[in-house]
């Protein structure tokens, strides 16, 4: 477990400048969003087909609203739990249990701050450390903003444009880096562990997600 | 929220709290850096959207029959939580939730020279403990079988790399043997976690070691 962590001291703050706490939220570094080429209508619709379904369970408890979202979004948690090395019965059973924490959070759903599927992943996630690895994933502190506001529209739509421009990104990726990034966040491995499948040596693995990153930052800009 | 934050997170680190695979001690010590840290926050924010990105574009494996009015059965009997108010102090709430409380809940244990510690319960893939130096006092020079991360919570301490002051995260490789030094003023409080079994007790030699008071 020990090479899990980059012990590589980079110091990323002067990459991300000072920022105010509103936009620091809006997961700054990949999302930055101007100068920004245009995104495809359709490729967009499907980020806002799922922030309204969210939208709609929150507000009305909409049970169509539910089953379309778990007909995307079931089938790709059970896949993805199935990488991290759940068999096919806990993977279905989580992937359930996901999407039923997803009706019932789907009030703390904030759409300026993620992407519904970022927002899904992260339910995924803690779920995955939950039954697979049995442990807590302790979270950061929450951040209040005072009264509730309903978030901007024009920061929901800066965010589903980040979201599909990433997509994008990782297609671009050259093949040999994507799959590292899969495998780190898919398939529950620490880099020496990756090391140890793919017998490359863990510091061509450290650069090939280095330059990864480096490709999605470039992208993002 | 501390803007002064000088030593951050690494890239590999934030992405493996947000891919889910640190041990639970380390989750703890960057769940409590993130809290006080926007720009780290930030940066987490983008490592997430890569997370949902994948998701979303991630491979289908088929759910069976019956199973969304399963879940939706299962959604329709749970309440829906408040956004809960977590406890508020001086320190991050994600330690709070580990301690059961502020900084007066801490059971501290000795463990000489006038250092204090307290281990927090966490899995047993890593080790996160709480520990108190008193201001001026030395840590004696020690190395690290693994990676150990300091978070600072309260006062400062320096070592031959660096200055470490409240918010900040030191990254310890096993290529760093250290003497840390708690600053003048107030006591130091730091969160450690380590992925070897640190043997604290090698750590502060029996013999006297004077404190630097300077």
């Amino acid at each position: 477990m020990l090479s899990t962590i980059d012990t590589a001291r980079h110091d990323l703050a002067s990459m991300t400048g000072p920022l105010a706490a509103r936009r620091a939220m809006c997961g700054a570094l990949f999302m930055q969003t101007s100068g920004k080429i245009p995104v495809p209508p359709n490729r967009q619709s499907e980020n806002s087909r799922w922030t309204a379904c969210i939208t709609r369970i929150r507000d009305s408890s909409d049970e169509a609203a539910f089953a379309e979202l778990f007909e995307h979004f079931a089938p790709r948690i059970k896949g993805y739990l199935m990488k991290s090395g759940a068999g096919a019965t806990l993977a279905e059973e989580c992937a359930q249990d996901v999407m039923a924490t997803l009706w019932q959070k789907a009030h703390l759903f904030d759409p300026s701050r993620a992407s519904a599927a970022t927002w899904i992943f992260t339910i995924a996630r803690n779920r995955r450390i939950d039954a697979l690895r049995k442990s807590r994933r302790p979270e950061p502190e929450e951040v209040y903003w005072g009264p509730q506001e309903s978030p901007d529209q024009a920061d929901i739509l800066a965010m589903e444009e980040a979201a599909v421009e990433l997509t994008r990104a990782i297609a671009a990726l050259p093949a040999k880096q994507k799959t590292l990034i899969e495998a780190a966040y898919f398939n529950d491995l620490s880099h020496s562990e990756i090391a140890d499948q793919t017998g490359l040596p863990l510091g061509t693995i450290k650069s090939r997600i280095r330059l990864a990153l480096d490709r999605l930052r470039h992208a993002m800009k | 929220m501390t803007d002064n934050i000088r030593h951050h997170l690494t890239d590999g680190l934030l992405m493996a709290y947000s891919a889910g695979s640190l041990p639970e001690a380390f989750n703890l010590t960057v769940a409590a850096h993130l809290s006080m840290c926007d720009s780290c926050r930030a940066r987490l924010g983008a490592f997430d959207s890569v997370g949902g990105a994948l998701l979303n574009g991630g491979e289908r494996a088929e759910m069976s029959a019956g199973s969304m009015e399963a879940a939706l059965a299962a959604a329709r009997q749970r309440p829906r939580p408040a956004a809960a108010p977590r406890p508020r102090g001086t320190l991050p709430a994600p330690l709070i939730d580990y301690i059961g409380g502020n900084l007066d809940a801490v059971r501290w244990r000795p463990v000489g020279m006038g250092v204090r510690q307290a281990i927090l319960p966490t899995d047993g893939d890593a080790t996160a403990r709480l520990l108190h130096i008193p201001a001026g006092a030395a840590v004696p020079d020690h190395g690290h079988r693994g990676t150990e991360l300091t978070l600072v919570l309260q006062g400062a301490f320096a070592d031959s790399t660096s200055r470490f002051a409240k918010g900040d995260i030191e990254i310890a490789g096993e290529d760093l043997n250290h003497t840390p030094i708690a600053e003048t003023g107030d006591d130091c409080i730091c969160l450690a976690a380590t992925d070897a079994p640190l043997r604290f007790r090698g750590w502060i030699p029996r013999i006297a070691q004077p404190f630097l008071k300077i």
